[in-house]
């Protein structure tokens, strides 16, 4: 109950200043955010087996193009780069926030679904080799889910992979936390919370996952700490 | 020549400036093919279709936050753009800054971008771009380095491109300017504030 109402003011406070000197920038700045209670939390570094294995698809090529949809950070520029590859970045997250707001039955809405997508994936199809869609997948309701990961699998080439991260299986809470990734090396992510969004009707278990990346050639899971689930798709 | 000259001239920085740039007359009346706002007070007075504005920011030019410009900017000095330019911006080995109320839909080459406002087009950036917070940058980034701030937005591609090590000159410094052909003095000048980098 206390917690329920720690966030009820958190959420009537509305967002946090960014912190000074604080670490995040992915979504960080964007709007409807709603602020942890105690604010930005310390970013954590956790081996992340799925970007192991995305990485490892890669290895020994260099001139991929790889989108990042967790916005531009320094770190994950420098390491796409750094390994050759092309860099592309949409700051998905904070689109989806434009064009919906709080509104979820908005979510539904086919011209709007068709106006987000072109707002953020508006890409030729077959474009990319890899995609970090890191947790931007799991604050949208079930149309507009199953949508982008439609437009997802058109602009991923075959044999393209497609990297995406569910905080629960089981859908208890009404908020799951927004978090900022930073890929320190290829084994390790570094995560940054810094906010809260609002839960997706939708469920991400093994099965839902199975059945929203349907048109994926195979659909690999990696539980890790905290249930934090790690997917891997290969088109 | 007289004293009040010879003191204007030690106020003036070491550096040489841009001997390309046309110094505005305190007279001139400003000339501006479309303008927002009342003055023009950053904007030098310049010939019609040439856009090299006044020296006010310590070697670079500066186009001031009332000004609108349609069209293509060449320049061969350092450039501060807080006002709003639609077309391209070519500075080759020079620097560009947007300032935070810059807003820029071009094509941008230069040798450095500093970005502190927006851009919407292709940026070339043969040394490297910064993106700085509250910033937003819309459009495809070559360069040799890249440095993001956090709270920056960025919608695009980078490819990064290695710059070639630039060779070594392979001939002594440049004669003075005044033995130089009539074109030589820009180059003297670029030299002298490359330099100084």
């Amino acid at each position: 109950m206390e917690l329920f109402s720690d966030r009820l003011k958190s959420f009537l406070r509305g967002p946090r200043p960014p912190a000074e000197a604080g670490p995040p920038a992915n979504g960080g700045s964007a709007p409807g955010l709603v602020s942890m209670p105690g604010g930005h939390e310390a970013p954590e570094s956790r081996p992340s087996r799925g970007l192991d294995q995305f990485f490892g698809s890669f290895r020994d090529q260099t001139g991929l193009s790889i989108l990042d949809l967790g916005g531009a950070h320094q770190e994950n520029v420098n390491f796409i780069t750094n390994l050759g590859h092309k860099f592309y970045s949409e700051d998905f997250l904070r689109i989806f926030q434009e064009t919906f707001g709080e509104d979820i039955a908005d979510q539904s809405n086919p011209g709007r679904i068709d106006y987000f997508l072109r707002r953020s994936l508006e890409y030729p199809d077959e474009q990319f080799d890899g995609v970090l869609a890191w947790d931007a997948l799991e604050y949208m309701e079930p149309a507009l889910l199953f949508a982008t990961a439609d437009r997802l699998w058109r602009i991923l080439k075959p044999k393209g992979y497609l990297l995406a991260i569910f905080h629960s299986a089981e859908r208890k809470q009404r908020m799951v936390p927004c978090c900022g990734f930073r890929i320190q090396d290829p084994r390790t992510l570094q995560v940054s919370r810094h906010g809260e969004r609002a839960a997706s009707q939708q469920l991400f278990n093994n099965r839902s996952l199975e059945k929203l990346f349907h048109k994926f050639e195979s659909v690999k899971f990696f539980l890790a700490r905290d249930s934090l689930r790690e997917v891997i798709v290969r088109k | 020549m007289s004293v009040w000259n010879k003191q204007r001239r030690e106020e003036e920085p070491a550096v040489p400036l841009n001997t390309n740039t046309i110094r505005p007359t305190p007279s001139a009346p400003p000339v501006e093919p479309k303008k927002e706002g009342t003055t023009l007070s950053s904007m030098s007075s310049m010939p019609t279709g040439r856009m090299e504005p006044e020296t006010s920011r310590g070697g670079s030019a500066t186009i001031g936050k009332a000004v609108k410009i349609n069209g293509q900017i060449y320049s061969r000095e350092d450039l501060y753009v807080d006002g709003d330019v639609e077309g391209t911006i070519e500075l080759m080995d020079h620097k560009l800054t947007i300032g935070p109320n810059g807003k820029v839909h071009a094509g941008v080459k230069a040798r450095e971008v500093v970005a502190l406002g927006v851009i919407q087009g292709n940026v070339e950036a043969s040394e490297r771009i910064e993106i700085r917070k509250d910033a937003k940058l819309v459009g495809d980034i070559k360069t040799a380095r890249i440095i993001i701030e956090d709270g920056a937005y960025f919608k695009g591609s980078i490819d990064i491109v290695k710059s070639e090590p630039k060779a070594a000159p392979s001939q002594p410094r440049p004669q003075p300017a005044a033995s130089a052909p009539a074109a030589a003095p820009v180059a003297v000048a670029a030299s002298a504030s490359d330099a100084k980098r």
